[in-house]
């Protein structure tokens, strides 16, 4: 790669450790990607659960503070692993706690800001049409990618957290215009009802697209979406693909930019409501007991916590119902008296927190949680492996099967 | 003894056992890492064992959790020693720079999950972006 005279320097170690370990690895990986040089970003936003780092993780984090390490540019958190408000009552033990606990300190010392949330586009700042971004959480990046138009890749924590130390990140991948060109075309013959028919519709793009390398452009969305649709429909899709930015004609900003004579060698894929029926029919079916209900993955939006405060009201439910948002939805939630209509019904909002990055093998072991019901497309393709059962359903069916204690 | 040639990879030079499917791979959706197998019930990997074993696989799925939990299984010595992908996404590589774990992509003769089948002895070399098929 091609470096600065700043980037030598810090490579060095003449702007201390912390930078000397960064730039490296960002070198490291940036040669691996063939990249050329370095492209400067505006902000970074870090993975860092506890449950992903682990003791050996926060000491790594608290190795760079002793170092004095600093971040340049703004950084902000994906959700913490720990509700430390609430945990004991999740089957969470004290070392969960700890690492949390730890991991926050460690991370505020280096000047991150601790806003722990997956929907920093909908509560922090929404990116800019053709900014570059070091973005964590792949539900962010895609958002970031094909619905602003920014430029991120998928930077795990490590990746993020030297790209905030060095306020640049190595340019490959969906930094350059070559990479974001189409490389796969969907033609959707189906009109999603609720977002999670938008999810499966995400997942099943994702599913066919199955790289992080593949494009995907779509045609014949005829509903558009709203925020949190495509929220839903984007997460899925790259939770499914490893989907890091799609196109879609008359939503999304740089569709615009291809033109028939572009697309015409790519090979198209058709969506109908049978493919998409075919997907859902894998979680679960109308009858099923259940364990939990979640919703999460990715945090609700206060308009989603709006919904669910309306379809609890008044109601009981049989099996716990969990409902995770960002501290900055919680607190508007909360002075709305929306955290309260929630929590009367007996569910608990959980704030700052996503449920599968909650240690979630470990809850479902100590709280003898199999089935787990959500309406997100995401959570149920992740949990799959966690020892979980996952089954799927909208919203409005979420909350009435917890009254029912199974799926209605 | 047959050579396989790849784009230059991160980690150290390791020798060890294949564990090869034509399957992707997620640290966070496909492992229980505390026991060290694959524990989601679709992969083809379902139930084996992954500790010390290169894993040869098609390519990187999922989130970003795999980058730190990479290095956090590295630590526990509870990791494989390599991992051979036909393309690996960015995730992958960022963890395997910070967990000094081998990773290698973009073979020169084609798919690398038929062309390595478990149980075959390899030695991978990241710097030269070779694969060496050892001798049984």
């Amino acid at each position: 790669m091609k470096l600065s005279q700043e980037e030598k320097a810090m490579s060095k170690g003449e702007f201390g450790e912390a930078l000397k370990w960064a730039i490296n690895h960002q070198k490291e990986v940036g040669n691996f990607f063939d990249a050329k040089d370095f492209v400067s970003i505006s902000s970074v936003h870090m993975m860092v659960d506890p449950e992903s780092i682990g003791v050996d993780g926060v000491k790594f984090l608290e190795k760079l503070v002793k170092m004095d390490a600093k971040v340049r540019v703004p950084m902000i958190t994906d959700p913490r692993g720990v509700d430390l408000d609430y945990y004991r009552p999740l089957g969470q033990t004290e070392e969960m706690a700890d690492i949390e606990r730890r991991t926050i300190q460690a991370c505020s010392s280096m000047g991150i800001l601790m806003t722990n949330t997956c929907v920093n586009y909908q509560t922090v700042m929404a990116p800019l049409l053709g900014e570059h971004l070091a973005f964590g959480d792949t539900g962010v990046v895609i958002y970031s990618n094909s619905v602003c138009g920014a430029r991120s890749n998928f930077e795990g924590g490590p990746s993020a957290l030297a790209a905030g130390l060095t306020g640049r990140t190595p340019r490959y991948g969906l930094h350059l215009d070559e990479k974001r060109k189409p490389t796969i075309k969907f033609t959707v013959n189906y009109e999603p009802q609720d977002l999670t028919d938008w999810g499966l519709l995400g997942a099943l793009i994702g599913k066919i697209c199955g790289s992080y390398w593949e494009v995907p452009i779509v045609e014949g969305i005829k509903n558009f979406p709203s925020s949190d649709e495509i929220k839903h429909f984007g997460a899925a899709m790259a939770s499914f693909g490893s989907t890091p930015l799609f196109h879609i004609k008359g939503v999304t900003p740089e569709a615009k930019n291809f033109n028939s004579n572009d697309l015409k060698n790519l090979v198209l894929h058709e969506i109908n409501s049978s493919n998409i029926n075919s997907l859902r029919g894998e979680y679960g079916n109308v009858g099923d007991e259940i364990d939990v209900v979640v919703f999460a993955a990715p945090q609700l939006s206060i308009f989603e916590m709006q919904r669910v405060a309306k379809l609890c009201s008044a109601k009981t439910f049989k099996v716990p119902v969990l409902v995770c948002t960002s501290p900055q939805v919680y607190s508007d939630a909360h002075r709305m008296g929306i955290i309260h209509q929630i929590e009367n019904s007996g569910a608990k909002v959980l704030q700052g927190t996503c449920f599968y990055n909650q240690y979630a093998r470990e809850i479902g072991v100590a709280k003898n949680w199999v089935k787990l019901l959500s309406n997100s497309t995401k959570i149920v393709n992740i949990l799959g492996g966690y020892g979980y059962k996952p089954a799927l359903a909208n919203m409005e069916k979420c909350i009435l099967s917890a009254i029912e204690g199974k799926i209605v | 003894m047959k050579i396989l040639k790849c784009h230059i990879g991160i980690g150290p030079k390791v020798s060890g056992t294949v564990l090869s499917a034509n399957d992707n791979f997620s640290a966070r959706y496909d492992l229980d890492r505390i026991n060290g197998v694959f524990s989601r019930p679709n992969h083809k990997l379902f139930g084996e064992p992954y500790v010390d074993r290169i894993l040869v696989l098609n390519e990187s799925k999922g989130g970003v959790a795999s980058a730190w939990m990479l290095y956090e299984m590295c630590a526990r010595r509870m990791a494989p020693k390599a991992i051979l992908f036909n393309k690996a996404n960015t995730i992958l590589a960022q963890g395997s720079s910070l967990a000094g774990l081998t990773i290698c992509d973009r073979f020169e003769d084609g798919d690398i999950t038929s062309l390595l089948d478990t149980g075959q002895n390899v030695h991978v070399d990241p710097t030269n972006g070779e694969v060496t098929v050892l001798p049984d």
